[in-house]
C-alpha cells in the first residue's frame, strides 16, 4: 500500500507541474489570437476611444507576462480572480455551470458505462453471433454520425413527434433533481449514444484476447461454463484496458460536450468556454482550462491506480 | 373570385397575414365581399388580455451581459433593457412615430440647439422611488466625459450640457442645432436608470420604470422578469412574468418553439423558413425594417477612389436574385442608400429611381474609368449578415457579365469587425435601424465619422447634413434629405443590395397586434409589453 501511495503522490506531484505548463500555453495562445476582449466586446460599435477606456479600465493595457503573473499569484491563492467581461467574480461565474457540467457527465456515465460493459461483455460471450453484430453496427452507427445529428434525430422523435421529453434543458440550481434528470435526459442519452461504441468495444476485445490464453483454456478444461470463465478469470484480468476507456471517456464526456451543450441550450462550461474565448475574456479561458486540464489528470490518476490494484504485477513492479 | 378564394384560402392556412389578406383583397377590389366569417377568429384574439407565462428564445446573448444600459450591445440585453426593464424619454410607437413615454411633452429653441424635456408626473421606479429630473440628467451622464466606454457616447456627443430645472423639467445644450433630437433620446442605451447621491446611476440593480420587474439575472442563460403592478403606461404589459431564454442555435430555436418550449422568437433559420411556414399552430411574419446590408468600398484606396469603379459595381450586382436566393425574399431591394422603410423622408421612386442590374452601363463606367475589365478582391464572413459568403458568391457571378472578376475572399467570422471591417477595401456589413436620416448619415457617410465605413467624403453632403439638421421646417428637411440619398446613391462608397426583413415566429396563442413597430425586431423590441396570450 505504501508503493500505491507513493505513485499517486508522484502522480500529484507531477500534475501540479502539467496545470501549469497548460496555463502558460493558454495564455500564450489567448494572446496570439487576433484583436483583444474590449475590441470583441463592442464588435462593430466599437470606437478608438471608447476601446482605450475599456483597455486601461481593465489592465488590459499592461503587458502579457505582467498580466499573467498577477493571474498566476492570485489562483495560487485559491483566487480566480473576475471576469474581464462583466466584472463578475469567476468562481460565481463558473460554480453553477461547473456543477450543471459534472452532473451531465455523471448522469451519461451511469447509463454508458454499465451499458457498455455489459454489452461487451455479452458481445464476447456470443462472439460472432448475430447479436454481437447487431450491437457492434448499431454503436458503431452511432459513434460514426456527428453528435449535433444525433442529438437532432432524438430530438425530432423524442420531443417533436412524440412530445416525451423537452428539447429545452434549461435547468438551474434549484431545479429539483427528478426534473433535472427528466429535462437533462436526451443530452445524456446523446452523450450515451456517442461513448458507448467505444467502451463496449474495448470491453469485448479486451475479453476476446484473453480467451486465446492458457489459462482459460485450463478452465475450459476443467469444465466451467463460459459465463463463469469471462466473469470469474477473463475479467478481473481484462480491467486494465478498459479501465483506461472508460476514464478516457469519462473526461470527453465533461470537456468535450460544447455542441451538445448548444443544441439543447444547456447552461455548461463548454458554452461559457465558447463564448470566452471568442470575446478573448482570459481569465475565464484560463480557470475553464484549469478545471479541465485538472479533470484529465485526476481522471487518468484513477485510471492508473486502479489499473494497479486490479494487476499485482503492477502494484509489485521488479 | 377565384383569386379571392384563393386568397382565404392561404389565410386559412396561415400562409398570410391577415394585413396582408385585407390588403391583397383591397387590391381585387372585393373588401366588402370579404365574409366577416373569415376574420372572426383573428378578430377574437385581438382583445389583449392580462395573464400568462411567455417565454421567448432570444439572441444575441452573452455570459458576458451587463444590466449596464452604457454596454447593452446585441439584441437580448436590448429587449431585457430597453423593452422590459426601462424606459426612455420618447419611445417609437408602432406606427413609426415619436410618442411621449417619460417624458410627457418637448419644445426647442429655433435655433433646435436646446431643448426642454417635461416628464411625466407620479412614474414610480420598481423600487418605489418616484422619477425626477435628477435621474435623467444622471442617466444622460452616464453615457457622457472623458472615462466613459458607452457605446452611446456618439449618439450624446453633441450634448454640451444636461440640467435639471426643478423636478420634472430636463434641459438639455447641444453644440449645434438637431431638430432630430427627441428621436436620438429613444435608443436604447438612453434608458433611465435611478440615480445614486453621487450623480452615477443605479444600473447594478435592473430597476426601472418599465412594465416588468428583474427578477433574476443569469447572463447568457435566462432572464427572468414579472409584471410591474404600478406599470404608469396603460393597456400594456400584458404577461403576468416574461423569461427570456438566450438561445444561440437557430436550429434549437425553432425546436423549442415547435414543442411549445418557448412562445415566439426572432431570427428565423433563412434555409428553413419555408417548411416552418408549414407548421400548424405556429405563426411565422416578418416586418421589413431599416436593416440592411451593405458592402462599403473604401473611397480614399485605388480602384475605389474612382467613382465609375463604385458605379460600375453597383450595376454589376443583381439585387433581386440577393433578395431571393438570400433572404428568400423576407425584405426588400436596396437602392444603395441606407435610408429605409422606417424612415420618414425616404425619397420615393419618382424622385430616386430604382438601381437595377445592368451589366452593359457597368461596362460603360469601366470605361470611363479607363478600364477594360476589373479584378478586386471581396472580404467577407458570415459574421456580417447571415448568407454574406453566398451574396458575394452570387454578386461575382452576376458581375461577370460586366467584365468584372470579383475575387472572394473568405475571412474567419471569428475578430471579422476587428481585423477585417474598416480595415480591408472591399468588405460586407450590416446596419441595423436607425429611426432617423440623420443618424444613420451622420454615424456611417460623413466625413471622419467613426464607422464611417466607406471613408466617403463629399462636400456638398457634408453641407447638407449640418443644415438638415438644424432644420425645423419639415417641407425644406425633406428637400434636403431627398437629394442626400441622391448624393449617396450616385457618388457613394457602399453597394446597399438589400433590406433585410426582421424575421419572426411565434405559436398561435401568442395575441400580435394589428401594427407593429419596424425600428428593431420583435415590435421594436417591445413585445414583451405589446404583445398578450389570446
Amino acid at each position: 500500500m505504501f508503493k500505491l501511495l507513493k505513485i499517486v503522490l508522484q502522480r500529484l506531484g507531477l500534475g501540479v507541474l502539467v496545470l501549469f505548463i497548460i496555463s502558460v500555453i493558454i495564455a500564450g495562445a489567448v494572446e496570439l489570437l487576433p484583436g483583444d476582449l474590449c475590441q470583441e466586446l463592442q464588435g462593430q460599435s466599437a470606437t478608438k476611444e471608447t476601446v482605450a477606456a475599456c483597455r486601461k479600465e481593465l489592465g488590459l493595457d499592461k503587458p502579457v507576462y505582467h498580466r499573467y503573473f498577477v493571474w498566476l499569484g492570485n489562483m495560487l491563492k485559491g483566487d480566480f480572480g473576475v471576469s474581464l467581461a462583466n466584472g463578475r467574480q469567476i468562481s460565481e461565474l463558473i460554480g453553477d455551470r461547473t456543477a450543471n457540467t459534472f452532473f451531465l457527465a455523471i448522469y451519461a456515465a451511469i447509463i454508458s458505462v454499465p451499458l457498455a460493459v455489459a454489452l461487451g461483455i455479452l458481445a464476447a460471450l456470443h462472439r460472432n453471433s448475430i447479436y454481437d453484430r447487431v450491437v457492434n453496427i448499431v454503436t458503431l452507427s452511432s459513434i460514426s454520425f456527428p453528435e449535433f445529428f444525433v442529438a437532432y434525430i432524438l430530438i425530432i422523435f423524442f420531443s417533436v413527434n412524440l412530445g416525451w421529453f423537452p428539447s429545452l434543458s434549461n435547468i438551474t440550481p434549484d431545479t429539483p433533481l427528478t426534473e433535472k434528470m427528466y429535462k437533462a435526459f436526451l443530452p445524456a442519452l446523446t452523450l450515451t449514444l456517442v461513448v458507448v461504441a467505444h467502451m463496449m468495444r474495448m470491453t469485448r476485445a479486451s475479453i476476446i484476447n484473453l480467451l486465446a490464453s492458457p489459462y482459460i483454456e485450463m478452465a475450459n478444461l476443467k469444465g466451467m461454463t463460459r459465463r463463469h470463465i469471462i466473469t470469474k478469470h477473463a475479467l478481473p484480468n481484462a480491467w486494465a484496458p478498459i479501465v483506461n476507456v472508460i476514464v478516457i471517456n469519462l473526461a470527453y464526456l465533461i470537456v468535450g460536450v460544447v455542441v451538445v451543450e448548444v443544441v439543447f441550450v444547456y447552461p455548461g462550461l463548454g458554452q461559457l468556454i465558447v463564448d470566452s474565448v471568442a470575446k478573448r475574456d482570459i481569465p475565464v479561458v484560463q480557470a475553464c482550462c484549469v478545471i479541465f486540464a485538472a479533470t484529465y489528470i485526476i481522471l487518468n490518476l484513477t485510471a492508473d491506480i486502479l489499473s494497479i490494484i486490479t494487476n499485482p504485477r503492477l502494484l509489485h513492479p521488479r | 373570385m377565384r383569386k379571392l378564394e384563393d386568397l382565404q384560402r392561404q389565410l386559412s392556412e396561415g400562409r398570410i397575414t391577415r394585413r396582408e389578406f385585407l390588403s391583397r383583397a383591397a387590391a381585387l377590389g372585393v373588401t366588402a365581399a370579404v365574409p366577416a366569417l373569415i376574420l372572426q377568429e383573428e378578430a377574437m384574439a385581438a382583445a389583449p388580455k392580462k395573464g400568462g407565462q411567455y417565454l421567448q428564445g432570444l439572441t444575441g446573448g452573452a455570459t458576458s451581459d451587463v444590466l449596464d444600459p452604457a454596454q447593452t450591445l446585441d439584441s437580448y440585453m436590448i429587449n431585457v433593457s430597453f423593452g422590459q426593464l426601462r424606459n426612455n424619454l420618447t419611445e417609437i410607437s408602432p406606427s413609426g412615430e415619436l410618442a411621449p413615454e417619460l417624458a410627457e411633452s418637448w419644445e426647442a429653441t429655433p435655433d433646435a440647439a436646446t431643448w426642454r424635456f417635461k416628464l411625466r408626473k407620479g412614474v414610480e421606479f420598481h423600487n418605489g422611488k418616484t422619477l425626477d429630473a435628477n435621474d435623467v440628467v444622471a442617466s444622460f451622464n452616464h453615457h457622457r466625459g472623458e472615462e466613459t466606454k458607452s457605446a452611446a457616447k456618439g449618439i450624446v456627443g453633441p450634448v454640451t450640457d444636461v440640467k435639471a430645472e426643478g423636478s420634472d423639467i430636463v434641459v438639455f445644450t447641444l453644440d449645434g442645432g438637431n431638430a432630430d433630437f427627441p428621436f436620438l433620446v429613444s435608443d436604447y442605451h438612453l434608458v433611465i436608470c435611478p440615480a445614486n447621491s453621487d450623480g452615477t446611476i443605479d444600473w447594478q440593480s435592473g430597476v426601472g420604470t418599465g412594465g416588468y420587474v428583474l427578477e433574476d439575472f443569469d447572463p447568457g442563460i435566462n432572464t427572468k422578469v414579472k409584471r410591474n403592478p404600478n406599470y404608469w403606461k396603460e393597456g400594456r404589459a400584458f404577461f403576468d412574468s416574461v423569461q427570456n431564454l438566450f438561445i444561440a442555435d437557430a436550429g434549437a430555436r425553432t425546436n423549442a418553439l415547435r414543442t411549445g418550449d418557448i412562445h415566439s422568437m426572432a431570427n428565423l433559420d433563412l434555409k428553413t423558413v419555408h417548411l416552418l411556414k408549414r407548421q400548424e399552430g405556429i405563426h411565422v411574419f416578418s416586418t421589413n425594417g431599416n436593416k440592411h446590408v451593405t458592402m462599403p468600398m473604401l473611397t480614399d484606396v485605388a480602384p475605389f477612389d474612382n467613382n465609375d469603379v463604385r458605379l460600375a459595381l453597383k450595376y454589376a450586382v443583381n439585387r433581386q436574385e440577393i433578395l431571393d436566393k438570400i433572404v428568400k425574399g423576407l425584405g426588400e431591394v436596396g437602392n444603395d442608400s441606407p435610408v429605409g422603410p422606417a424612415n420618414i423622408y425616404r425619397a420615393t421612386p419618382e424622385e430616386l429611381p430604382q438601381r437595377e442590374f445592368d451589366p452593359e452601363k457597368a461596362k460603360s463606367h469601366l470605361k470611363k474609368a479607363g478600364m477594360s475589365d476589373l479584378k478586386v478582391d471581396f472580404h467577407v464572413a458570415d459574421s456580417a449578415f447571415e448568407g454574406a459568403v453566398d451574396a458575394a458568391q452570387l454578386f461575382a457571378e452576376s458581375a461577370k457579365a460586366a467584365g468584372i472578376s470579383i475575387n472572394v475572399v473568405r475571412e474567419p467570422n471569428d475578430g471579422y469587425w476587428s481585423n477585417v471591417w474598416l480595415k480591408k477595401p472591399w468588405v460586407a456589413s450590416y446596419w441595423g435601424g436607425r429611426p432617423t436620416e440623420d443618424w444613420v448619415f451622420s454615424q456611417i457617410y460623413s466625413k471622419g465619422a467613426d464607422w464611417n465605413e466607406s471613408h466617403w467624403d463629399n462636400t456638398r453632403f457634408n453641407e447638407l447634413l449640418v443644415q438638415a439638421r438644424g432644420e425645423l421646417d419639415s417641407n425644406k428637411r425633406r428637400d434636403m434629405y431627398v437629394e442626400m440619398q441622391r448624393l449617396v446613391n450616385e457618388d457613394g462608397g457602399s453597394i446597399i443590395p438589400v433590406f433585410m426583413a426582421y424575421t419572426h415566429a411565434a405559436t398561435k396563442d401568442v395575441g400580435l397586434p394589428e401594427q407593429m413597430a419596424n425600428n428593431w425586431e420583435l415590435d421594436g423590441h417591445k413585445n414583451a409589453e405589446r404583445w398578450w396570450f389570446a
